[in-house]
């Protein structure tokens, strides 16, 4: 029976409905299938087992996946243009911005003009929007970064605690290869970084006064530190910057960050005082939660940028 | 609105405390890591089964206001009857999940990630009640990101090349639905300028009845529909899956399979429901699914019988079982959600409870899946077998389990709506009932079947009590939800009166 499977009409036509997805899988599991259950095999047999075996290594893809095919690839083309062609179709019967009588901009965008500055104590109302109408959703969104880091941490940590060795012979070769001393960076970086460092604190200091925040201002530090990393290389950086320093910051923030916001929710709710004061608006000092909120977020920001750039780097942090 | 009882206050403690638990898992040790994940999925168990208690003794849901500005201008939680045996659901699974997959795990996750493992976990269960709860759908994207990367990392986080395969394709296919719900979610932000249900819902129905871009809302529902179908895996859409579900490790694969695909469909139900009217705009987006729910009960359950892994069989079923979903749904009554969500509980219990037995089994019969190879994995692991036993009898609608009630519900919702619709899904059920059976009992039947090779491997008797554990709890679930259905059904029925 399981001579006449590959061939099996049904089976390709349910294939080829379902576009080839998991025709590699299937053939790849058949194969090897067939060498580990059925050792005495008569030889033609074993080769077509290696032979699919050594496709997915060698080409990472076998022959008959049906992305290759010109009717599947046609297929794409069409539905994408048919996609494409919806959606500016869609974008034509959509009402123009900036139109009048649209429900676009009507109570809610009146209402966070005239009421954030009293609300929250913040002049620029987009940090008042994000940090505290719908603080909830950035609160999400920066666990999204936070998760990111996890994932790819999780990916590239393929070395368990047995490959100490492999893994740090592996560091060392990455940093072997690093390319070091060039001296035009180098220079460019000395008169940068400091300005750089200074033109992203100030943008996460001022987030709630003026265009900006954590988020713009934390890229801008992240940036910073890759420069700096890239000009000076990883002895320099990790006089300052280690994994150890990355975990406590973002560990630290985010927890801060939880806890104040679960803390401004739980009262909010429950029409509590929270007692923490708005200040007079335009003041450094000003906006309640909003300041504090913004350095933890830009910390988050900068420490994700900079782990995502190194890990990809070396492999690890 | 007056002050919030105690109780009132627990989703917020429930998500904001998963958060804060993620980040501290992070740089916890493997095994500290690992007690603050249980604690926490248990956790989460007892605050739902309170939020359920307090909402169908008080026959009322509530909203919590994230923060003191409330609707329209900010976020909210709103927790209702349904919200909560959903959510009691979900934790639950999660809870018997991580027990279940005990085993497993400490094999299959080196030590030096069990960390970054539990804090994903952590963050897949804030998202969990997140976006259970949200009463707003950006919310609801924000939460759907996160669940989608956790989803990702739960899957790869086994070392093997396959996994990392399987993962790469989760993540494209997945990240596509995301985009085009968010694609969906904006045009529609555009035209209504609101983002919670209840203003997006009244908002909707006002430029329904002046009959205003008809087409964007439209396409708008369609491309957030199409994006949640994507994510679910219905069927032309769920060559993600059975590579996912079968490779990962237990405990992912029985959450993967049971929670995260189950919770985008939830919010579908929301979003069809409470913004898109049932009677306005979902109508024919319905028609389209109904289509689709249809051919993909059939093909998943073709696809399983096809299959020569079992654990892949497995994955394809949950194809199948997932067009019953839709089909329940694409009915547009308030009976055909009601049978929906009757059936996401019916399948949540019986298909994380195969996929924990099924990897158990795996591992009896020498880390192979095949059928061959499966032969008298009954004897190694007895416990296993049961509940798989029990599992495939409620997938295939044995009376006294809970897939049986549920298709008994389905129908039922098809017999009041009448018409071709009637006709055809009665025709899908029966022969995919047909087709369930062929499979799963082929399945049953090889694990029963005595060993090609008698008394060469004498049964290693392991002990595994949090196995045993899990087993027994998702065995009676599935027994009480199959023979108290009428009560859950009531409960689910008051929940969706409590929607609107």
């Amino acid at each position: 029976m399981p001579k006449k499977r590959k061939n099996d009409p049904f089976k390709s036509f349910l294939n080829w409905l379902e576009n080839g997805g998991n025709a590699l899988d299937d053939e790849m599991q058949d194969a090897l299938r067939e060498e580990t259950d059925e050792p005495s095999a008569p030889e033609p047999k074993k080769k077509a087992a290696r032979k699919a075996a050594g496709k997915q290594t060698e080409e990472f893809r076998p022959k008959r996946a049906y992305a290759d095919t010109w009717w599947y690839r046609l297929l794409a083309v069409i539905v994408a243009v048919v996609l494409i062609g919806l959606l500016l179709e869609t974008v034509e019967r959509m009402p123009r911005f900036g139109e009048a009588d649209t429900l676009m901009d009507s109570e809610l965008t009146e209402f966070y003009v005239k009421h954030t500055k009293e609300d929250t104590g913040a002049l620029n109302i987009v940090t008042g929007i994000i940090l505290d109408y719908r603080g909830f959703d950035t609160l999400g969104e920066s666990h999204v970064l936070f998760i990111a880091v996890c994932t790819v941490l999780l990916m590239l940590s393929i070395y368990g605690e047995r490959d100490e060795q492999n893994r740090l012979l592996q560091g060392e070769m990455e940093r072997h290869f690093e390319p070091g001393d060039d001296v035009i960076l180098q220079s460019a970086a000395r008169v940068l970084t400091p300005l750089v460092f200074i033109l992203g604190i100030y943008i996460i200091l001022n987030g709630h006064l003026s265009p900006g925040g954590g988020f713009s201002g934390g890229a801008v530090l992240g940036a910073g530190l890759i420069l700096y990393q890239n000009a000076f290389g990883y002895e320099k950086i990790e006089k300052f910057f280690t994994y150890k320093t990355f975990k406590g910051v973002s560990v630290c923030s985010l927890m801060f960050y939880s806890l104040a916001k679960g803390y401004h929710f739980f009262t909010g709710a429950n029409r509590l005082d929270s007692h923490i004061p708005n200040g007079i608006p335009g003041n450094i000092l000003s906006g309640g939660l909003l300041l504090p909120l913004n350095f933890v977020v830009g910390c988050v920001v900068a420490c994700t940028m900079y782990a995502l750039f190194t890990m990809f780097r070396k492999g690890e942090f | 609105m007056t002050t919030m009882l105690w109780w009132q206050n627990l989703p917020l403690f429930m998500i904001v405390g998963a958060l804060i638990c993620a980040a501290v898992c992070s740089v916890l040790r493997a095994k500290a890591a690992r007690a603050v994940m249980t604690v926490l999925s248990a956790l989460e168990c007892a605050g739902m089964g309170i939020l359920l208690y307090f909402t169908l003794t008080r026959n009322e849901s509530f909203v919590f206001a994230m923060g003191e500005i409330g609707a329209p201008f900010g976020n909210e939680l709103r927790v209702g009857a349904a919200e909560a045996l959903v959510g009691l659901l979900f934790a639950g699974v999660m809870f018997l999940a991580v027990l279940g997959g005990w085993k497993q795990f400490t094999a299959d996750i080196a030590p030096n990630r069990v960390n970054l493992y539990a804090a994903v976990f952590c963050l897949l269960t804030a998202a969990m009640a997140a976006m259970t709860f949200t009463n707003d759908l950006f919310t609801a994207y924000v939460f759907i990101e996160i669940s989608t990367i956790a989803a990702c990392a739960l899957i790869l986080s086994r070392n093997q090349g396959r996994t990392m395969l399987a993962a790469a394709r989760y993540m494209i296919m997945n990240l596509l639905g995301s985009g085009l719900f968010l694609l969906g979610l904006s045009i529609l932000y555009v035209l209504t300028g609101h983002l919670l249900f209840q203003q997006l819902g009244e908002a909707v129905r006002n430029l329904a009845a002046e009959n205003r871009y008809p087409m964007p809302m439209y396409i708008s529902f369609l491309l957030m529909t199409l994006g949640i179908a994507i994510k679910s895996a219905l069927y032309p859409f769920h060559t993600w899956l059975p590579g996912a579900y079968s490779t990962a490790t237990a405990t992912s694969s029985a959450i993967l399979s049971s929670v995260v695909s189950k919770m985008y469909i939830f919010l579908l139900v929301k979003i069809f429901f409470r913004a898109a009217g049932t009677d306005v705009f979902a109508r024919r987006i319905e028609d389209v699914l109904f289509l689709y729910a249809m051919v993909g009960v059939i093909m998943g359950s073709l696809h399983a019988i096809l299959q020569h892994h079992m654990m892949r069989m497995i994955a394809y079923s949950s194809v199948a079982q997932i067009g019953y979903i839709f089909l329940g749904i694409s009915l547009g009554t308030e009976a055909g959600f009601a049978a929906a969500l009757f059936h996401i509980l019916a399948h949540s219990s019986a298909k994380s409870m195969l996929f924990l037995a099924g990897n158990k089994l795996r591992a009896a019969a020498g880390d192979r899946d095949t059928f061959p190879a499966l032969r008298g994995a009954a004897k190694k692991t007895p416990l296993a077998a049961l509940a798989f036993l029990v599992g495939a009898l409620s997938l295939v609608g044995v009376p006294v389990l809970g897939g049986f009630a549920s298709k008994v519900y389905l129908a039922k919702a098809a017999v009041e709506l009448g018409g071709w619709r009637m006709v055809l899904l009665l025709a899908d059920l029966l022969v995919s009932t047909a087709l369930n059976v062929g499979y799963m009992l082929r399945t049953v039947l090889t694990l029963y079947r005595p060993a090609e090779e008698p008394g060469t491997e004498p049964a290693p008797k392991t002990k595994d009590a949090p196995f045993a554990f899990a087993m027994g709890a998702l065995i009676v679930i599935n027994i009480c939800l199959g023979v108290f259905a009428s009560p859950v059904m009531d409960w689910i029925q008051q929940g969706i009166a409590m929607f609107v």
